[in-house]
């Protein structure tokens, strides 16, 4: 089952920790917010469920596996797509290659073929008009939608999604926030980044907060919503 | 000096840059490919670039010289330097990319060094010529002037291979998936791509690029020990002139240096090499990134 089990995970850049034992489980379709002011350890979560950055302890669970320590590439390959925070476009490869580059087939057959790149258009129209310009020159709302695109090439059934909304105009990240919402409506499961609280409060199942690589409270939209106190201690600057 | 006012000589001479041109480009480009994906400065580049003319060499010995010996030369150089390059590839250098660049200096030096006494072990310190190939051991007639046909056809599959690898790098899947790599290696792993198995690929296909050049230079030059010395010099010219990671940049940069070696011997004589010194400076002060390169971003 595409279920995601993150379990105690200790992480560390070097001598310095990071994540002090975070859980959280992932269920098929269901987006989980990480939210938390900057630095709280959210991308470094990320990056331990991806490969990118091995937790120490702990372990990491997908489709009833061991993932923990594995090659990056493999991760990928057993469906989990990354989309981080920096967006990380292929500068010098258009919008098209860089999409051509990410395709893979899906794992299982449930839902066909898989993604093409004119599904991904129909999704996000506006790369199809830019497919040949180059990834660098795209504007920042641009690159947003290509980086979700091109982590959809690869057929991914869990998203990890690391703040999408950063650094966009308002319009923008509401069409960003509908598209997201449509993906969730097709059975994709998320992990979802975010800093931007309504966003998350829209698109999300369960919220964790973070706070100094701890898991210091989870809970509904509905319940985070109410919670003004939990919302002031953690999320206000 | 006023040799060059002599129109034929002057045809000869810009024949033959365009020639030595292309013969490094083949070389240099296998060298900038690898720089450009690997991020390793590999010396060893020449030492490989050697082993290819010397393997020529034998096969064209080994078969008698009979005709299309020479061609069997040049595969057979460019497949030995591939192979040799996938075991150090695999066997050493892929366990120094996360080490720091001083490493990975002293252990192409090191392969450098191995593979020059490994040569002098299977060749001895002897000088080889290699004929021309047959067919091209005449000349063409331009009308005007008459060339040799060998380094005519040098100046053809220099053209090929730049072609060829632009067409490579730019039309195909795994051509873009080695320029992604060039740009950022964590995103592609990301997307699932096996970035190690890429990086071997890499290092396969410039290092039988270089086998390929020593073996195309091998009727032109002197087999013999030592001959990768200046030319891995002139190679690092060539891809710090053209931008580092540049297919057209190290065409333009062999060309660059084609120019000016076989003008700067007729010019100023005792003044050659330095004269490539003075074109690197001279373009890096016009363009600090070379020709086609790009100012280095934060490279993740
Ligand atoms: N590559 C790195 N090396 C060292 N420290 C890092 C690195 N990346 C992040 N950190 C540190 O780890 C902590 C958590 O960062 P991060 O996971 O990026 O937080 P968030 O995504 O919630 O803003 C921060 O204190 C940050 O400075
Ligand atoms: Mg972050």
């Amino acid at each position: 089952m595409a279920r995601l089990e993150v379990d105690g995970i200790h992480t560390a850049y070097g001598l310095s920790k990071v994540l002090f034992g975070v859980s959280l489980t992932v269920e098929p379709g269901e987006v989980v917010a990480l939210v938390g002011r900057n630095g709280v350890g959210k991308t470094t979560t990320m990056r331990s469920i991806m490969g990118l950055a091995p937790p120490r302890q702990g372990s990491v669970c997908w489709m009833d596996r061991d993932i923990t320590g594995m090659p990056v590439h493999h991760v990928a390959r057993l469906g989990i797509g990354y989309v981080p925070e920096d967006r990380r476009i292929f500068p010098e490869l258009t919008v098209w290659e860089n999409l051509d580059i990410a395709r893979r087939p899906p794992i299982d057959d449930e839902n066909g073929e898989g993604w093409s790149e004119d599904q991904v258009f129909e999704l996000f129209p506006d790369l199809k008009a830019i497919q040949s310009r180059q990834g660098g020159v795209l504007s920042g709302g641009q690159q947003q939608m290509l980086t979700i695109a091109r982590s959809l090439m690869g057929n991914p059934k869990l998203l990890l999604l690391d703040e999408p909304s950063e650094g966009l105009a308002p319009i923008v990240v509401e069409t960003l926030r509908d598209r997201i919402n449509l993906l969730k409506e097709g059975g994709l499961s998320i992990v979802l980044a975010e800093q931007n609280l309504d966003f998350v409060l829209f698109l999300s199942d369960r919220i964790h907060i973070l706070e100094k690589g701890e898991i210091q409270y989870t809970g509904t939209p509905e319940d985070l919503r109410a919670n003004t106190d939990i919302q002031t201690k953690y999320l206000t600057l | 000096m006023s040799m060059l006012a002599n129109p034929t000589f002057l045809f000869y001479q810009v024949m033959n840059s365009i020639s030595l041109g292309m013969n490094l480009f083949i070389i240099a480009t296998g060298l900038t490919l690898i720089l450009g994906v690997l991020r390793v400065i590999n010396f060893a580049h020449g030492a490989f670039f050697m082993f290819g003319a010397y393997v020529c060499w034998s096969t064209v010995t080994f078969l008698g010289g009979a005709i299309g010996s020479f061609w069997i030369g040049v595969i057979a150089a460019a497949v030995v330097l591939g192979l040799m390059a996938f075991v150090i590839e695999r066997g050493l250098l892929r366990y120094l990319y996360e080490r720091e660049h001083l490493t990975q200096l002293l252990f192409t030096f090191a392969i450098v060094l191995v593979v020059g006494d490994v040569a002098k072990m299977i060749w001895g310190t002897d000088q080889y010529n290699v004929p021309y190939p047959h067919g091209l051991k005449g000349a063409v007639n331009f009308g005007f002037a008459i060339y040799p046909a060998y380094p005519l056809l040098l100046c053809v599959i220099g053209v090929v291979v730049a072609v060829g690898m632009w067409l490579a790098l730019s039309k195909t899947r795994w051509g873009r998936i080695i320029r992604a790599a060039t740009q950022d290696r964590e995103m592609l792993a990301a997307l699932g791509m096996n970035v190690p198995l890429v990086y071997t690929g890499v290092f396969v296909i410039g290092s039988a690029l270089a086998g390929l050049g020593g073996a195309l230079a091998a009727p032109r030059v002197a087999v013999s020990p030592g001959m990768d010395a200046t030319l891995i010099i002139e190679c690092f010219i060539i891809v710090i002139i053209g931008g580092l990671g540049s297919l057209w940049g190290s065409f333009l940069g062999a060309l660059a240096l084609g120019f000016a070696t076989m003008f700067g011997t007729v010019i100023f004589p005792d003044w050659e090499l330095v004269l490539a010194y003075v074109l690197m400076l001279g373009i890096l002060l016009w363009r600090p990134w070379g020709l086609f390169g790009h100012p280095e971003e934060d490279s993740h």
